[in-house]
This record gives structure tokens, sequence and C-alpha cells, in this order.
């Protein structure tokens, strides 16, 4: 018996975990795959919003001002990799221009510090690859980005630490209320009980909502889909570049990533099915086409890989943070698309506040999380010293972003830890390079199968029956 | 700790660099080999088909691989650090390789000359931005190849293979042997890039179709593959609508070409050939940086191992004559150029006083029958040999001779047809 | 009568050979070829088509969780399938140098299969 089930571990999920794990409460943070962070956490656009988008009054508005505020304190605790790099939105002619003005008056109606418009030699100072022929540009600088899943798996690992469970593959498929209490199933069967749930689940939060009987909102999936770009692009963009926003969305971006990438996408297709994440090579070259316009000398061909993630639009336009009109004590963070990721930190605050009433305080509780070792962070004499002392972070196995065994190893090993070649590859980035996992796959699946005591045609790339091997040759 | 010459990466071309090296002089050689292993991509490579220019027999990869290896095992003055990473290369004066394993921690190494012998990659699914879902079950061809013959787990048992490279030729046979289905080999081009010998031998035997001017335009399935969408392309290789086919399988392996792995070179401030993707080099291998030589895959994508061994065997010479010297150079170069139908030239420049005969490989961007190769200075003719067939998956080389460099300021190399 | 399509791999040009057979297996007529070494390499694949095999077997007690093996000779092409039966469930004790025979006379062909891997003992 639980006393706080969190329902999703997407970066509101683990955030929300973490942000309960210092009460003196048992809580459990379930997830339909093999991980944390590795829904519409792992595949969205990394950015940290100033938070001039969103209607003022709206939730959107209050927790991605608020978010925003508190991202850079909660990814310095965490030790997660986090730039305030300043965003851009480019006017291209006398409309967007009014776009613009229009933001800005917004913006500062949110809350949303240091907005200006820029001109000329100011904006490609800037942004000196920017389109020439773009006449204007609203500034942000508390815009930034972050790395998205590294903040979801921070927060379960320091939630895990603190005492959290973690449930993986746990899919919920049906919830009884009797006796004050919930009982939530799995599809496969498997049983918890907690007497406040938080319903974080994404795009299938209104699929949860119903399982209470509860229809008032409800989702529709939006893809995106995005290229990542090669390192050697790197320095091709220095800030967050939007375009004007239409109906449809804040449009294309072009952005760096905290890795020293460039992203380019996405753009935004409702479709039907909640679990698809395939990419289409028209929507691809929408993308390309599109984000040439903000960037017109950026490399199409220095891709390393494209990928697809799911939006949850919901009916209000607007987050659902909320309980449940239904049942009190079933606590809704719905509808959190865009700015979710801005907003998560504030968000996870709003939802603990909700379900805790009266609980103590743990003395104990730490709010960080061990600092992960890159060696590539290293100089010379610490990582010496480090190898010394651990030779399993001699070993390097990803040349590409020079990941080593150490690393991967506690990848492992760390609480709610990675259990699929795809959780290391988040944790690590071993695999994420130019290479793609060509040399060191074979290398992750043997560490894991090693690690974990489990045969190597087990292993699965990410969670499922996801196996990499299908048996032995002879 | 001080070198005469150090030697990166342990595969055919580094060891080979290394033999050379040594017996010519260089009295302290190390290769530093990630692997835990020496023989590189050998190693994997269990098919026959390897030495029969360097040795004049028909080996197997391990095979080739073992005759290099036992040299340098019997070699003293000869070291070898395997399951060790460099990180780094500083050029200067001494030059410095940086290098970590778990024995012998992060060591700072010097050395006199450098050989540059890290191989090549494949090129990943994301370059290619293949539509459809992510998947467990699509590999690339040499991944797998791994996989079945080196750890001896099977990746699939319905394949589908896209590109008609030699290691998807190759592995579509491997997997038969195996007990797998192979469906079919599809290749973007109207022409395959294997070799003749690999498309009877590893396809026609097996009754394994190869679909030219295909492709695979999606990809489908959520944990594992369930099959994939392929198409027909037309001449600028867009996919045709309306010869779009399901065919169902559980892996997809590619093989879509090896990218040079120069990530150390550029790092280390060698200029890159965009077109080979490795060093640009002079008749003895070394780049524009002095003492720093460059030879095998990482240098130019080779189609036998034979060549591969060769051209480092004139980089581990170069490199111990440096070592004497500190210097091959006196400055005075002719380029050469690709032209009419040649892709490519290595060396890309070629020293006036060269005093051995000079190979200039070169590849072609097309199929020729019936055509003749030559490299010529303005009008003259310095070499000229007729093709019965060229295609662009096999290196051609011609050879030059030193007295022919006098007086001359080009070297172009052209396919006349 | 039967017609053998074959793709000659004698040199690159790879020709297309058409090889007429006649009902006692005698080659009547060879047509598609540009050179002698053609009429050569049909009249082998028709009489005895034949190719080098190589594979895997499994390792006990070896550094290697695999030794790569090949046969000494071209075995019938036919046969092929059969040796790749032959490869399996057996398994080969370490250490193995390069040249042992691990299997003898593999698929009743009568040719050998060999170690091209060393693999060394554990322990």
């Amino acid at each position: 018996m639980y006393d706080i089930a969190i329902i999703g571990a997407g970066v509101v999920g683990a955030l929300t975990a973490r942000e309960l794990s210092r009460y003196d409460l048992r809580v459990v943070l379930l997830d339909r795959l093999n991980d944390v962070g590795a829904g519409t956490t792992r595949a969205n656009s990394a950015i940290v919003h100033a938070g001039f988008d969103a209607p003022t009054g709206s939730l959107k508005a209050k927790y991605n001002v608020a978010g925003t505020a508190a991202m850079p304190a909660l990814c310095e605790l965490l030790h997660v990799p986090y730039q305030n790099t300043g965003s851009l939105v480019l006017a291209f002619d006398e409309a967007d221009r009014n776009t613009l003005n229009d933001l800005k008056t917004r913006g500062e109606q949110n809350g949303v510090p240091g907005l200006e418009i820029l001109e000329g030699e100011a904006l490609f100072a800037k942004e000196p690859n920017a389109n020439p022929t773009c006449t204007g540009a609203l500034w942000a600088p508390t815009a930034g980005i972050v790395c998205p899943y590294e903040l979801a798996i921070a927060g379960a690992e320091c939630a895990a630490s603190n005492g959290v469970e973690f449930l993986r593959e746990f899919a919920v498929k049906a919830i009884d209320f009797t006796d004050e209490q919930f009982t939530l199933r799995a599809d496969d069967e498997r049983e918890i009980c907690a007497k406040i749930v938080i319903n974080a689940a994404g795009v299938h939060a209104d699929e949860i909502a119903r399982m209470i009987g509860d229809d008032s909102f409800s989702i529709t999936p939006v893809k995106g889909e995005y290229l990542l770009l090669d390192k050697t692009q790197q320095g091709v963009v220095n800030t967050v570049v939007f375009q004007c926003p239409s109906p449809m969305g804040k449009g294309v971006l072009v952005s760096p990533t905290v890795h020293g990438n460039v992203l380019v996408g996405p753009n935004a297709e409702q479709v039907d099915d909640r679990f698809s994440l395939t990419t289409t090579a028209a929507a691809l070259q929408e993308v390309q086409q599109a984000a040439k316009r903000s960037l017109p000398d950026y490399q199409v061909r220095d891709t390393i890989t494209s990928f697809a993630g799911l939006r949850a639009r919901c009916d209000r336009h607007d987050f659902v943070i909320e309980p449940s009109a239904v049942n009190a004590r079933f606590i809704h963070a719905g509808g959190i698309e865009s700015p979710g990721l801005s907003a998560a930190p504030a968000i996870a605050a709003a939802l603990a506040e909700m379900a805790v009433s009266n609980a103590p305080a743990k003395p104990s509780w730490n709010p960080s999380r061990a600092k992960p070792i890159r060696v590539h962070e290293l100089d010379h004499e610490e990582y010496a010293a480090l190898v010394k002392e651990q030779p399993a972070y001699g070993r390097i196995i990803c040349r590409c972003e020079t990941i080593s065994e150490g690393e991967i190893l506690h990848a492992i090993h760390s609480p709610a830890g990675a259990r699929d070649v795809d959780g290391i590859k988040r944790r690590t980035r071993s695999g994420m390079g130019r290479c793609q996992g060509g040399f060191c796959g074979t290398k992750l699946l043997e560490i894991i199968a090693h690690e974990l005591d489990m045969p190597m045609e087990d292993v699965t790339k990410s969670g499922g029956n996801s196996q990499v091997l299908l048996g032995r040759t002879k | 700790m001080e070198y005469d010459v150090i030697v990166i990466g342990g595969g055919p071309a580094g060891m080979a660099a290394a033999l050379k090296a040594q017996e010519n002089g260089a009295a302290r050689v190390l290769i530093l080999e990630r692997e835990t292993f020496l023989g590189g991509i050998l190693m994997q490579c269990i098919h026959t088909g390897f030495g029969l220019h360097y040795f004049k027999e028909e080996l197997s990869g391990p095979e080739f691989a073992h005759r290099f290896i036992e040299k340098i095992e019997a070699n003293p003055a000869i070291e070898v650090k395997l399951d060790t990473m460099v990180l780094d290369v500083q050029p200067g004066e001494s030059h410095q390789v940086i290098a970590v394993n778990k024995a012998d921690g992060l060591m700072q190494l010097n050395a006199k000359a450098i050989v540059l012998a890290m191989g090549c990659r494949e090129r990943p699914r994301g370059a290619l931005n293949i539509a459809g879902a992510r998947p467990a079950g699509v590999l690339s061809a040499g991944t797998a190849q791994k996989y079945v013959n080196m750890d001896g787990y099977l990746p699939g048992r319905e394949v589908v293979i896209l590109g008609s490279g030699d290691i998807g030729l190759i592995m579509a046979r491997r997997m038969t042997f195996e007990g797998a289905k192979v469906k079919m080999v599809c290749e973007l081009m109207p022409y395959s890039g294997g070799l003749t010998r690999n498309i009877v031998q590893c396809l026609n035997d097996f009754d394994i179709p190869l679909k030219l001017s295909t492709t695979v335009i999606d990809i489908h399935g959520s944990d594992r593959v369930t099959g994939v969408t392929i198409a027909q392309v037309d001449d600028n290789r867009r996919p045709i609508p309306g010869t779009e086919e399901h065919v169902p399988c559980d892996l997809l392996l590619l093989s879509v070409g090896l990218i040079p792995e120069n990530e150390l070179s550029r790092a280390a401030g060698v200029q890159i050939d965009p077109i080979t993707g490795g060093a640009q080099v002079n008749e003895a291998c070394e780049t524009e940086i002095p003492g720093i030589f460059a030879c095998g895959n990482v240098l130019h994508v080779h189609d036998l191992v034979d060549y591969v061994a060769l051209e480092a065997e004139v980089a581990g010479t170069a490199a111990a004559q440096y070592c004497k010297t500190s210097s091959n150079t006196n400055g005075d170069y002719i380029n050469t150029q690709g032209e009419n139908g040649v892709r490519y030239v290595v060396p890309q420049r070629v020293n006036k006083r060269a005093q051995q005969p000079v190979s200039l490989y070169f590849r072609v961007g097309q199929v020729y029958a019936d055509a003749t190769v030559q490299v010529r200075a303005g009008d003259t003719v310095l070499a000229s040999e007729r093709r019965a067939r060229i295609t662009p998956g096999e290196m051609e080389h011609l050879v030059v001779n030193p007295e022919q460099l006098a007086g001359i300021e080009e070297l172009i190399v052209e396919v006349v047809v | 009568m039967t017609k053998m399509k074959m793709i000659c791999t004698a040199c690159p040009m790879g020709c297309s050979i058409t090889a007429t057979v006649d009902d006692n297996e005698n080659i009547v007529n060879i047509t598609g070829q540009n050179c002698g070494r053609g009429v050569a390499y049909a009249r082998a694949e028709v009489a005895n088509p034949a190719r080098s095999f190589h594979s895997t077997l499994r390792v006990a007690d070896g550094d290697l969780p695999m030794v790569s093996v090949k046969t000494t000779a071209p075995v019938p092409k036919n046969t092929l399938m059969d040796c790749a039966q032959a490869t399996r469930g057996m398994i080969a004790k370490a250490p193995i140098a390069v040249g042992d025979v691990l299997l003898s006379d593999i698929a009743g062909t009568g040719v050998d299969l060999v170690a091209t891997t060393r693999v060394t003992a554990n322990g």
C-alpha cells in the first residue's frame, strides 16, 4: 500500500516524485515503458521557453514563467546540462513585426523579464547566421536549452535515492476505488494500491482519467519530427531561433543542444496513434525547408539522425493541473504539451502541494543526486587520478562521444538505473554520436548482460519485445 | 615515454606499417589498438578471398591478419597496447599522443612520427534518413557480422539487406549459412557496389534476389522490425510512386557505405580531402603535418586488404625514414587531379623528387565497359591501361615512375572511353 | 535440353553466360561470354560447380566464444547447406591453432574443416 502513486515517469512525473520524496511517505513512480523519460520527454525541442507564447492568465503562462525561473538552480542541483542561451523570434515582414510586438506585450504581462526587440547589427551580433532578409527579432534572455530526459532521469534518481520506488513496464489498464484506496492494475495483472494518484501520463492522461470515470478533458497527439545534426554544425546557431508562431504551434526552430549538436524541427501533425513514433520523408523534408528560412546556411547533409515525438494537445487548450472533479484524491497533470518541459519544475511543486497535507518532512532528504562522471569533461590530471582509483573509467566504450565503461556501469547501477540499450544511451550518450552505436552497440549489450546477469539475447533496445538478438547461432 | 613511431590502430594497415617501420630502422615502435585483439575488422571477415595479391594465396580475414600478428608478436621492438583508446594527437616538435586504458591509466606518449591507421566505420541509418519507426532489428551489416561471427548470436531470421556493397553481400551468405532467410538485397543504384564474384557466390548461389534501383522507404514495427516498404527509384534516385511493396522481415541490414574514421586526424589539424574523407597525403602517405602519416581505410576506403597492406608499408617505411632525417619533404610538389569520370586520386600530391615508383589510387563515379584509364601531364600520357570494365566499387591504380616526374606541373588521372 | 544461366566471375566484366546442356549433361552450346575464360568458367560450372565454405564453431574453454573455420578446398556447391548443418551442435575445445583440423570429411565431401583463428585455452 502506497501513500501516493504517480502514473508516468516523464519529466513531470519524475520531478513530482522528487518533490514528494522529501516527505515521510511511501511513493511509487510507474511507467508503461522500461525507463524514466522514455516517452514525450525523450523526443521534444529541449527548450526552456521564456514564457511569452501562452495567453496571459493561463496555467501554461503561469507555470512556464515559474518553471523557467526555477530551471537553472534545479539543473545545477541535479547536475543536468542546461544553458541559458536566450531565444530569438525572427520577423520577415510587417505582419511578423506586429506579431513580435504582440508577443512582447503578452510576455511582459506574463511576467517574462528582459524582452527586447532587436534589429540590424544587434540582431546579427546574437545570431550571425540568421537569414539576412530578417527585419527584426524578439530577444528573450531567460530562454535556454536543457537535456529533457536527463532532467527526468536525474529527478527519478534523486527520488529513488530518497526512497521512491520505480516500477517499469507497468502499463495501467484499470483503476478501482474502494475503501478509500485506489487499486491500479497493469496489463500484465500486477496490482498496486495507493491512497492518492497523480496522473502524469502524457499523451495517455485522458485515457487514465477515464479509468475513474473522468472525461473532463481529452488529448489529441500531435506528432513532431526533428533532425539532429552532427557536432560539425556546432556554432551555426547560438540561441534558440524561432519563426513567428502559427495556429499549429511555435513552428520550426533551430537550436543548439546542450551536447553540442544542432536540433532542427518540429513540424506538427495531428495523429490518431498514441504509440507511433514513425518519421516520414515528407515531414523531414518540410522541416529541412522551413529551417532554411531561419538559417539559410546550415548543412542538411550533416544530419546524424531523425526522430519523432508526440505532444499531448488538450481540448482545453491549456494544462490541466487540478484534482479530478470525480475524486479529489486523483490529481491530474494533463495536456502537458509545450511549454511543459519549461514548466515541469513548477508543475511538480504544485502537484506535490496538492497531494500532500501534513506529512512530516524527512530530515535526511537529499535534494541532489550523485554527479555523474563524464570523462570527456575532465582535464588530464583529473582523468589520470580517476583511472588510477577506478580503472573502469579508463576503458572507452563509445569513441564518438568518449564514454567509458565506468560511466556505463554507473548508469546501470545508479538508482532507477538503465535496463536497456536506449536507457544507457540516454544516461551516458553512448551510441548517440555519429556512428550511432555501430561499434559500441555490441559492447553495450555485453556489459548490460553481464551486469544484470541476463543472457545476451534477452537484452532489449528499449524494453518490451525489442530484443537486439534473436538467439544463438549454433 | 618517447617512441620513434606510434601507430594508431592495430588492423592490417597498422600492423603492416609498424612492421615496415621497424624493418627500416625505427627502434621503438608502439601500436595502440582499441579492441582487445590485433587484426581489426579482418577478424570478423571469416570468408575467404583475402591475400590473392599480397600472399598469392586465398586466405580468410583472420588468417590474413594472423600472418601479421605472428610477426608482430615475434618482434621485441614493436610494443602493442590493446584495449587502449587514443583520445588526442597533438602535433609538435615531438608529436604527442594521449591514450588511456585500464592498466596504464592515462598516458602521454611522444613519438617522432605517427601513423594514423584507424580504419573506417559504416554509415548509420541516421545518415540515410530512412523514414519510419525506430524498432530494434536495424543494424549495419558490419555490426551484424560481429554478432554472428565473433559473438555467435543471430540478430534476425528473416532478413532484408539494403546496399549491395561487399559486406552486405557477404552477410547475405553468412546469414543463410546460419539458418536465416535472406529475402532480398536492395540497391539504390542501377549497378551493384560489390564484386561480381560476391554477387554470384553470395546471392545467386542461394537464389537471393538483387533488386537494383530499389530502396527501403519505410521501416515498420514498434518493438522489433516487422517489415519494410521498398520502392523502385527513378534516375534521380527518388522513389517512384506506385512501386511500393511491403516485405515482412525481422531484420534490416544496412550496407550503405564506409566513412574513414578521421576524428583524431581532424582534431590534430590534418587537412581532410572532402571526397575521400581521408587525409590529404603525398606519395609517402605523409599528411601536410610533417611526421604524421595515414594509410589504409582511414586514408581512403579500399576494396582489397592487399592494397591496404601495400599502402601501409609505404607509410611505415616513410615514417622510419622521417625518424632519421626529420624530413621527407623538400616542398616541391605536383598536385594530382581526377578528371573525366575519376572521382578522386590518392595521393593528392607527389614530390617531384620522389625516388620510388608512385602508385596513384583512384575510383570512378560510374560503370564503364571497355575503357582506358590513364595518367597524363598536359598532352603527355605517362601511364595508360585498358580495362574491360571499371566500376565505382573497385579501386583502380596506375603507376608513374620517378623519371617521368621531371619538369611536369600536373598529374591528371582520367577515363578515356 | 536445358539452359543454364550464370555470371562469369573470371574477371570484373561479369559476362552473363548461357550454357545449353543436353540430356546426357553434355554442353552443346555456350553463349554470352566475351573471351575464352568464360568458356572455361561455364564448363566448370556445368561439370562440377564448387565453392569454398566458411563458418564458425562454438568453442569450449577458450578465450573466444566462437572459432572461425573454412574448408581446405572447395566443396561441391550443392553440399554447402549440408556443410552449414554440420557446423551446428559441434563444439571445438580450446586451445586451437590456425590450421587445426576440427572436422574431417565435412558432410561427406572428403574435405576437412580447419580453424582460421587462434583460440587460447582459459585459465
